[in-house]
């Protein structure tokens, strides 16, 4: 199951401009690439939630930066119909009485939909949806696309 | 056991204690009104002559003293003495026009020095303590006083003044200061640079003791910064136009010791100057009862206190007075309601997932006052769901409401992003001012 959890990175940030860039330069400086990014605003503050190919040292860059930052275990899940895909998984995952916290969805490089999903449960939930043939993707496919 | 600088005086009978401030608050009135035109008319004008003054409580009698009459006598109006008696001065810079300027005889010194004597030997600095003094040494009081203070009790001084907080950190663990005597705020900024170089102020120094003032600071921040560095905070308190530092807690922090054959401490209403009952929170007014250069009769200092006269645990007799709780002058009215920094300090200190730092915006929007308090997002409180963070917010401001009685708005702003002073913090932004 282990290999299942995806490690996303997650930091605070006030909303004012260049805080983007600034992290997008650390990370290129680093050699860390992004794979998938979301932002999720809430008036003064966001919290950027990124899917990179190497979380460890994409904490340590941001952190040293002065960054509020937090390594935080999600699912991927690759699917061909992203609405569809995520009312199927949603309705799997209530069925179980697992809640998904938020989801977002990005298209990989060779043109797949991933979808990251970060639930209250996250063994229970990888259970639930292997159960129900319902492929994740893991650490080694994030830095392969 | 409980030591003492001077025993005899430190812990004398209340009765007795009293006789001695009752005859030097009549000879310090005769000598200003001898020495001083300023103080002479001040007296006439009231109708006052120094014969009236018979005991302890016609103290009252006496009109007051205000910085505005230091500035207004610039530069040495109101001094007792000739100045080639004096043996220094300090000079504090006024945030208003005119700095004020304080000058020493060489027995002010030495009354300054014992009063720190005393006061460092209650909370336990003494010989074989390293004494590192992040004061700003010069014309500000901070630094020199304590200076002295220290190597009265044969303690060792490491005069650092502020600044280069780098080196000050390789000092005290190169050095071993024991003792750290700075304001709150650049304690804490000290322990963020320690940690930021891989040092543990807990672990990898020698620091026990704090001797921290200049600016006020709550119950609960002391109580962070004995629980992060493992070191025993005291608060200090003097100001610029008696002699910078001069008193501190002892080892309770129960109260700030006044020693009472120096100085005369009155508590009394802000707005209508009438003395309030033990207890009661008011404006501190100091009567200096042993200085010669410049004598302060019933001196309005601006700070808010409580006064007790309960002897202390500790054995001394001389009067305490609660840590500050602000400055008269810091007092915010918001929407009609009196709201001190120390309060909203109070509230967030004791809120865990809030650091240390935070700031206070006041502004009028829509002929409204607005008071916004911005709190830096720490590691501990951090969570990637955007609902925690707004619960966060909420749950500071409900807790602001409750103390306050004021809606308050709560921002959650990045690590780093407020102000770090190196002196005294800054923590009010009012924008109102038109
Ligand atoms: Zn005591």
């Amino acid at each position: 199951m282990e290999n299942k959890i995806i490690k996303q990175i997650s930091l605070f940030s006030e909303n004012k401009p260049g805080r983007l860039a600034n992290i997008a330069d650390k990370f290129r400086d680093a050699g860390v690439n992004i794979r998938a990014f979301t932002i999720a605003e809430a008036g003064d503050f966001g919290i950027i939630r990124m899917v990179v190919d190497d979380p460890d040292l994409a904490h340590e860059v941001l952190h040293n930066s002065g960054f509020t930052v937090s390594e935080t275990n999600v699912l991927g899940v690759e699917m061909v119909d992203v609405p569809g895909g995520l009312a199927k998984i949603a309705d799997v995952l209530g069925k179980e009485n697992i809640n998904i916290d938020y989801a977002y969805a990005f298209v990989t490089k060779i043109e797949k939909a991933l979808l990251i999903l970060r639930v209250n449960d996250i063994g229970a939930a990888v259970n639930v949806l292997e159960r129900n043939n319902i492929k994740l993707v893991d650490m080694k496919d994030i830095e392969d696309i | 056991m409980i030591e003492y600088w001077n025993p005899l005086i430190e812990r004398m009978p209340l009765e007795e204690l009293n006789k001695l401030q009752e005859g030097k608050l009549k000879s310090t009135v005769r000598y200003v009104y001898e020495r001083s035109d300023f103080y002479r008319k001040k007296f006439d004008e009231a109708g006052i002559k120094p014969e009236d003054i018979k005991t302890l409580a016609d103290v009252v009698k006496l009109p007051f003293t205000y910085k505005k009459d230091l500035r207004d006598t610039y530069p040495t109006g109101m001094f007792c003495v000739p100045n080639e008696q004096l043996a220094r001065f300090h000079v504090s810079s006024g945030t208003t026009g005119k700095p004020t300027v304080v000058g020493y005889t060489k027995n002010d010194i030495h009354e300054w020095t014992t009063s720190l004597a005393r006061a460092m030997t209650s909370i336990g600095v003494g010989r074989g303590d390293v004494i590192q003094v992040s004061y700003g040494y010069g014309l500000f009081t901070g630094g020199l006083g304590l200076h002295y203070g220290a190597e009265e009790v044969g303690s060792t001084v490491l005069p650092t003044s502020s600044g280069n907080t780098e080196k000050q950190i390789e000092l005290m663990q190169d050095l071993g200061t024991t003792t750290m005597a700075c304001t709150p705020s650049y304690f804490l900024f000290m322990t963020e640079m320690a940690k930021s170089m891989g040092i543990s102020l807990k672990d990898d120094t020698k620091l026990k003791i704090g001797i921290f003032g200049a600016e006020p600071w709550s119950q609960q921040m002391r109580a962070r910064i004995e629980e992060v560095t493992g070191i025993k905070a005291y608060d200090v308190f003097g100001t610029s136009e008696l002699s910078g530092p001069l008193f501190t807690e002892c080892t309770y922090q129960d109260g700030i010791h006044i020693w009472a054959d120096q100085f005369l401490i009155e508590v009394v209403d802000p707005r209508t100057g009438i003395p309030l009952p033990d207890g009661e929170r008011g404006e501190l007014v100091i009567t200096t009862l042993a200085k010669e250069a410049l004598p302060l009769i019933r001196f309005r200092i601006g700070d808010n206190t409580v006064l007790n006269r309960e002897p202390c645990r500790c054995g001394r007799t001389h009067p305490r007075i609660m840590r500050i709780l602000g400055r008269v002058d810091d007092m915010l009215i918001i929407r009609g309601i009196n709201v001190f920094p120390g309060q909203i300090e109070s509230v967030l200190m004791n809120i865990p997932e809030v650091g240390e730092h935070f700031q206070i915006i006041v502004d009028r929007i829509n002929e409204l006052d607005v008071m916004t308090v911005q709190i830096e997002m720490t590691d501990a409180a951090f969570s990637d769901k955007v609902n925690d963070i707004i619960k966060l917010e909420e749950k500071v401001a409900s807790a602001l409401h409750k103390v306050l009685n004021l809606a308050v708005k709560v921002e959650l702003v990045d690590h780093g992003s407020l102000p770090r002073s190196m002196g005294k913090s800054k923590k009010v932004i009012d924008k109102r001012k038109l």
